[in-house]
């Protein structure tokens, strides 16, 4: 921890990891560090948001981030409140700013907010004087997974420096890939974007990434591999012919896994398509740490609720 | 009292008639009786102009006045007089009203509440397609008797080609202007910003450029074949600018408009998901900028209009990708133009006023934009070097979405005269 400790965190909002410097993103890993020995306790409790209010305000449909996020703030001790629906000005119901502000008045401290549309959480930072943070807006960022996936790797390996990732899959509408590049790139890690060109996104080539139209062609040179989520929800007119056609050339096969280093770390940030993007066998094998990702989720999420929440208090005092 | 106006000791600027000279105007009976030299006329209603511009009535033949249907936004009586505060004499409204200007009724309606609010010359273009749908013809040869002075689907182009083909073969019996906003929806799709660098990273959907191009490039080879006049609605994109150049080249007639927004911003200004820089055509890059200057330059360009798009700030303050499409900026029109155009030393002053009236008038087959003797007395009067700036707090237009708030402009508007009568005067407000 010695190379952060003269760090000041002063950030109210996290709306993403594009903005934050890699000391910041360091800093963030290792506060989650020490928070993940709260999980292993008999009594999975410490005080440092008692008395906070968090309400996870979730316009998409989630389980795992908001369930991760309620844990996160109750295991420090914060109140949750739980709003969640399908409603959003997107589809003509009260505006998203008129919803938030509401909350606000409740006497609210941190907003965690999902939603479908890209920039909300940064409308939301505008507008509200608590705190802002992002569980994922559109395919803009969904910083805490970022972070998790950063966490984990760094957790495995010892740092990322150096190291080769894959990212697989739906680029041009992950929010997962975005944060990804950002976190990993920043933490001294190289990236291949790997998927079909139409799921790659406008500007690929000004990202600071390579691309692949080729698994096979980069599945023996990675670290690491983290097969993203076809999003069947995002997808217009169809960016490939047959899911039969996409698991053969970006599926993440058995067969393919013999090819791979044997020490590769195999990711995802879930629910998985399985069968899709990869056989039952590789999500279960020896290589995944999915459910790693997971548990290191809680850690993260733990820390960036305790940043945030820090830095507003420092700045309301002023 | 006598019914003259004259205007004294101005520089006057009149590109279609060649004048760039001091001295002073005669406006009698509503009509431009005198221009240039010292004039007397004795019990006129006298203007000094000194250190002044005096130009030719502005004009803007894209505006969006939101009535019917929209009034909160906008209303024919809050738009022109937010026309005459920017030094515009004459306006054309666009007609995606709800309901769309589609019929000869809508479009004297306009007409009639322009004529009541006795500020600008309100003009309309009449939906080119039944309800804006690019499906059946909408009644052109009634509108065009009523007076629309051309027409066009704007807010979204006609994207079937034998739709638009049959309206520009139609058109040829009336002398009119068929104008497009050039846009294919199945490559546009649900874009709300430019397909590029900033759309990838911020996670919006792109409009990619292709989306005008290919359509504009559809409808010049329409053109060739029907010979009607075609106007391209605000373009955006180098590509466009090419497509111009060789359209023009052949002797097409076709012509263009450039906005303020498109000449003053790149995609950049929407890094922070600031939908007041959410518009359609989308702001485009660094290049496109200067292909759209060069194409001003070279004097490929017809009109500057500003394609003022009022919005509730309600409407203004929703998800980038909820909130509607629009900047409103006829209040301070011509200092944008100035600072994209005049001071970096793209065009001269003549250049510009000559795209602010005689220019746009020809598109639209209006005869006005000039001091030509006995024609309609329109005239602007600014300051060309005073500067002042922009607060959207005192704009008569009922909205505010304008990312020129705080702006600090010059060509500030001191009168705007329509047919020989003062109908703005800075010092009245």
């Amino acid at each position: 921890m010695s190379k952060t400790e003269t760090f000041k965190w002063n950030r109210k909002h996290l709306l993403g990891l594009m903005e934050l410097s890699r000391q910041e993103i360091e800093y963030i890993l290792d506060t989650a560090e020490g928070f993940r020995e709260i999980s292993t306790r008999s009594i999975k409790k410490a005080p440092p948001l008692r008395g906070k209010v968090v309400v996870n305000l979730f316009f998409e449909d989630s389980t795992r981030t908001r369930n991760s996020f309620t844990l996160a703030a109750e295991r420090l001790s914060a109140d949750v409140m739980q709003f969640s629906t399908k409603f959003s000005s997107v589809s003509k119901g009260e505006t998203l700013l008129d919803t938030a502000k509401n909350l606000e008045a409740m006497g609210i401290d941190i907003v965690v907010i999902r939603h479908s549309a890209g920039g909300t959480a940064k409308l939301l930072s505008r507008t509200l004087n608590c705190a802002v943070v992002n569980a994922g807006d559109g395919y803009g960022e969904h910083p805490t997974q970022g972070l998790l996936d950063a966490f984990t790797i760094r957790q495995i390996k010892g740092s990322l420096e150096g190291l080769e990732v894959a990212i697989v899959g739906d680029i041009a509408h992950s929010r997962v890939a975005r944060s990804n590049i950002w976190a990993l790139t920043k933490l001294g890690a190289n990236v291949t974007l790997v998927g079909p060109p139409t799921l790659m996104p406008p500007a690929v080539k000004q990202l600071p990434v390579k691309v692949s139209y080729s698994l096979d062609d980069v599945i023996d040179k990675v670290d690491v591999v983290n097969m993203l989520r076809i999003q069947f929800e995002r997808l217009g007119s169809n960016p490939f012919p047959s899911i039969r056609e996409y698991s053969h050339y970006f599926g993440l096969t058995l067969d393919r896994m013999k090819k791979a280093k044997p020490d590769i770390i195999v990711m995802h940030p879930g629910p998985i398509n399985r069968g899709v993007e990869m056989e039952s066998e590789v999500a279960d094998g020896k290589n995944s740490v999915i459910l790693k990702q997971v548990e290191n989720g809680l850690a993260v999420r733990m820390a960036v609720l305790y940043l945030v929440n820090q830095a507003s208090q420092e700045l309301r005092n002023k | 009292m006598s019914n003259d106006l004259l205007i004294k000791n101005g520089r006057i600027i009149d590109p279609a008639n060649g004048i760039d000279a001091a001295g002073d105007v005669l406006i009698t009976n509503g009509s431009f009786a005198k221009v240039g030299g010292k004039i007397s006329a004795p019990g006129a209603t006298e203007i000094d102009a000194s250190g002044k511009f005096v130009t030719p009535g502005l004009i803007d033949i894209h505006v969006h006045f939101r009535e019917p249907g929209d009034e909160e936004e906008e209303t024919i009586a809050s738009g022109s007089a937010a026309a005459v505060r920017g030094g515009f004499t004459s306006v054309v409204c666009m007609p995606n009203t709800d309901p769309p200007i589609q019929d000869a009724t809508s479009v004297e309606y306009v007409h009639r509440m322009g004529r009541q609010t006795r500020k600008t010359h309100v003009y309309v273009m009449g939906a080119l397609t039944k309800e804006r749908k690019g499906v059946e013809l909408a009644e052109m040869g009634l509108m065009t008797r009523a007076g629309a002075v051309g027409f066009t689907d704007d807010g979204s182009g006609v994207q079937d080609p034998s739709v638009m083909l049959r309206a520009l073969k139609y058109a040829a019996m009336f002398n009119t202007v068929i104008a497009q906003h050039c846009q294919y929806d199945s490559l546009a799709k649900n874009g709300v910003m430019n397909s590029g660098y900033n759309s990838t990273v911020l996670g919006l959907p792109g409009l990619d450029s292709l989306a005008e191009e290919m359509m504009l490039w559809r409808d010049i080879q329409l053109v060739k074949k029907t010979g009607v006049r075609y106007h391209c609605q605000h373009i955006s994109t180098a590509g466009s600018v090419e497509l111009i150049r060789q359209a023009k080249a052949q002797k097409l007639p076709v012509t263009c408009e450039v906005t303020p927004h498109h000449l003053l911003f790149t995609d950049d200004a929407c890094a922070d998901y600031d939908t007041n820089y959410k518009v359609n055509p989308p702001l485009r890059t660094a290049a496109d900028i200067e292909a759209l200057k060069n194409a001003i330059k070279e004097g490929l360009v017809d009109a500057l209009v500003t394609d003022h798009a009022p919005h509730l700030q309600s409407e203004k303050e929703l998800e980038f990708v909820a909130s509607p499409f629009g900047i409103a900026s006829l209040e301070c029109a011509l200092g944008l133009y100035v600072k994209a155009l005049i001071e970096p030393g793209i065009i001269d002053w003549p250049a510009l006023i000559n795209l602010m009236t005689a220019g746009p008038a020809k598109v639209v087959g209006l005869n006005k934009g000039t001091m030509t003797m006995g024609t309609q007395g329109d005239v602007t009067i600014f300051d060309p070097g005073a500067v002042y700036c922009v607060d959207t707090a005192t704009f008569k237009s009922k909205s505010r979405n304008c990312p020129y708030q705080g702006w600090n402009i010059s060509g500030k508007i001191e009168y705007t005269i329509v047919g020989g009568e003062i109908r703005y005067n800075s010092q009245q407000g």
